[in-house]
């Protein structure tokens, strides 16, 4: 079973995109948990949501405490929330920055692998304005989901929410940090 | 076809498929997202119920129990407050022999207010005559909500009835759930049949009559003879619906490695996956350990909850509320239900999660590791609790 904790703010789609991995998973004939960290959420303020998956039925109800990917949304909550506490020695941690994964690697003081990528940067260029797609294709990248997979997923479950031209930069934004999270060498 | 879906999307699934006659309901979280959905299906066209939006749960029950004497199949959802206020009126659609089926998203009582799970609400109604049913999962909501209504509409038992799940641990959790193909759920829940509607003007009846010390007590003795008929019904259309789908529902409780299980805990909802969880990895361990889980807490099932629990040495009941001022209120149903039998193990009572603590596998391995060594006693103990 993989788990995994994302970190973001209200407003952000951490949630959302928690939820669309769920979904991408399904396809996989996986198991599958998404839930947010319940509480009252307020747009701006950390939150936090899970995923797990599994080949086997998820019996555990708890929230992760020791995930095995943990995915930072909002960079300013490498300090705010301390994503690396509980995260797999041999776990890996994704983090929307423009710094580099040693950078990164000094602020949080983990040591597994790190993966990096400018996913704000991405979702700007694409016309989207949001880091959580870009996010969710780096996650899949890390767990080695078929691009088919993700593709097919995200154009069903946005394609319901947006316009065509829209979705379409959605896919793009996708598609970027997907290849460049699969391209990422940045083990221990 | 497996899909994912929040609990209570699974629940709104079930109603859509059972199309009540009338749905009167007033949101609260974290229920809410139950009454939205079928608002949704009402305003899409996709159901032809008569959604009655009211202004309290007292008025949503008092609208269900009028739809339900008048001759309709009526549904409602709730938690917490909202279950507070409804319940001077559950006792009355109780006393009616209405059969409504509702959803219960479990929630702590206020004060301090709190919207999380916990089990308060469900104990407080636990006395008002409608057979309960708690719920491990999604999947498990859905199928007991389909499962319900067939029980309360049975003509033995024309009884509420109340699906449990929860609070955000089952409401707010995307997860795996496999629903009926909506001809297949429909034929198996069935045609509603009214029983002596009001609006059968041809054929004139009282409903909701006073009674003095004369007969009050037989009627109430009759109402006793009615959920107990719930025990029957129960095994009868769980046993269909396990035929029908295939799924492993057998009885009014699930024992999970609890043959030659020396230590077990009682637990009802969503503790049970987690405590199982627990279980395995104290198997690998070599110890024998398991779990009891209780589906059906009103009837309470006592002659099987003995049976199974009669070879255990040690047994921890988690109770998710206070019944302040006593034991657990789970506890005293396996304490009761043990009474007769010669073989008794030592009982432990554990509160925990209260208002939405996080339940962990941790907390369940401390259980099972206390009560190696607890002796008889009427103390309460505590899991995941700062003292």
């Amino acid at each position: 079973m993989k788990e995994i904790r994302w970190h973001g703010r209200g407003g952000q789609g951490a949630k959302t995109a928690s939820q669309i991995l769920a979904q991408i998973n399904l396809r996989e004939g996986k198991f599958v948990q998404s839930f947010p960290e319940f509480g009252p959420e307020r747009s701006g303020a950390p939150i936090r949501a899970y995923n797990r998956l599994a080949d086997d039925a998820i019996l555990v109800h708890s929230a992760v405490y020791a995930p095995d990917i943990a995915v930072v949304v909002d960079e300013s909550l490498l300090t705010a929330e301390r994503p690396a506490d509980g995260l797999h020695p041999d776990g890996t941690l994704i983090v929307n920055t423009s710094c580099s994964a040693e950078e990164i690697r000094r602020r949080t003081g983990y040591t597994g692998r790190i993966v990096v990528l400018d996913a704000d940067r991405i979702a700007r260029e694409a016309g989207t304005g949001f880091a959580n797609i870009p996010m969710l294709g780096a996650v899949t990248a890390v767990l080695g989901t078929p691009w088919k997979l993700v593709e097919e997923e995200v154009r069903a479950t946005m394609g319901e929410r947006m316009s065509r031209d829209m979705l379409e930069k959605n896919i793009a934004a996708l598609r970027m940090a997907y290849e460049a999270a699969k391209g990422a060498s940045h083990g221990r | 076809m497996r899909k994912v879906m929040t609990g209570h999307k699974a629940v709104a699934e079930a109603m859509r498929q059972i199309e009540p006659d009338v749905v009167a309901v007033y949101p609260i979280t974290p229920q809410s997202e139950i009454a939205e959905y079928y608002a949704q299906y009402v305003h899409d066209g996709i159901v032809h119920s008569e959604l009655v939006p009211v202004e309290s749960e007292h008025s949503a029950m008092s609208a269900c129990v009028g739809a339900a004497a008048a001759g309709a199949r009526v549904m409602t959802a709730t938690s917490s407050q909202g279950l507070a206020l409804m319940v001077e009126v559950l006792y009355i659609a109780a006393g009616m022999r209405l059969p409504i089926v509702m959803a219960l998203a479990n929630r702590s009582l206020s004060a301090p207010i709190n919207i999380h799970c916990d089990h308060a609400d469900a104990y407080l109604a636990r006395d008002a005559g409608a057979f309960q049913i708690f719920c491990e999962s999604a999947q498990e909501a859905y199928d007991y909500t389909l499962i319900a209504q067939r029980i309360a509409e049975h003509e033995k038992v024309r009884i509420p009835g109340i699906v449990n799940l929860d609070g955000f641990t089952l409401t707010h959790t995307s997860q795996v759930v496999e629903p009926l193909e909506d001809e297949r759920a429909k034929k198996f829940v069935g045609p509603f049949k009214a029983l002596f509607p009001l609006l059968d003007v041809d054929h004139p009846v009282s409903w909701g009559t006073f009674a003095m010390p004369d007969y009050y007590f037989e009627l109430k003795r009759a109402q006793a003879a009615a959920i107990e008929e719930v025990a029957g019904v129960f095994l009868e259309v769980q046993r269909a619906y396990a035929s029908l789908t295939g799924r492993r529902y057998a009885g009014f409780i699930e024992p999970y490695r609890l043959d030659d299980a020396e230590r077990a805990v009682v637990v009802l909802g969503s503790t049970a996956g987690t405590a199982k969880v627990a279980v395995d990895q104290l198997r690998e361990k070599g110890e024998k350990v398991g779990v009891l889980k209780v589906w059906l807490y009103r009837p309470f099932p006592y002659a099987e909850v003995a049976r199974a629990l009669g070879h255990v040495k040690q047994v921890a009941v988690l109770d998710r509320a206070f019944s302040f001022g006593a034991m657990g209120a789970l506890y005293n149903d396996v304490a009761a239900a043990l009474v007769p039998s010669e073989r008794r193990p030592v009982l432990s009572n554990y509160i925990y999660g209260l208002g939405g603590r996080d339940v962990t596998v941790e907390q369940i391995l401390q259980a099972f590791a206390e009560v190696k060594t607890a002796r008889p006693t009427t103390g309460l103990r505590y899991l995941g609790l700062r003292e």
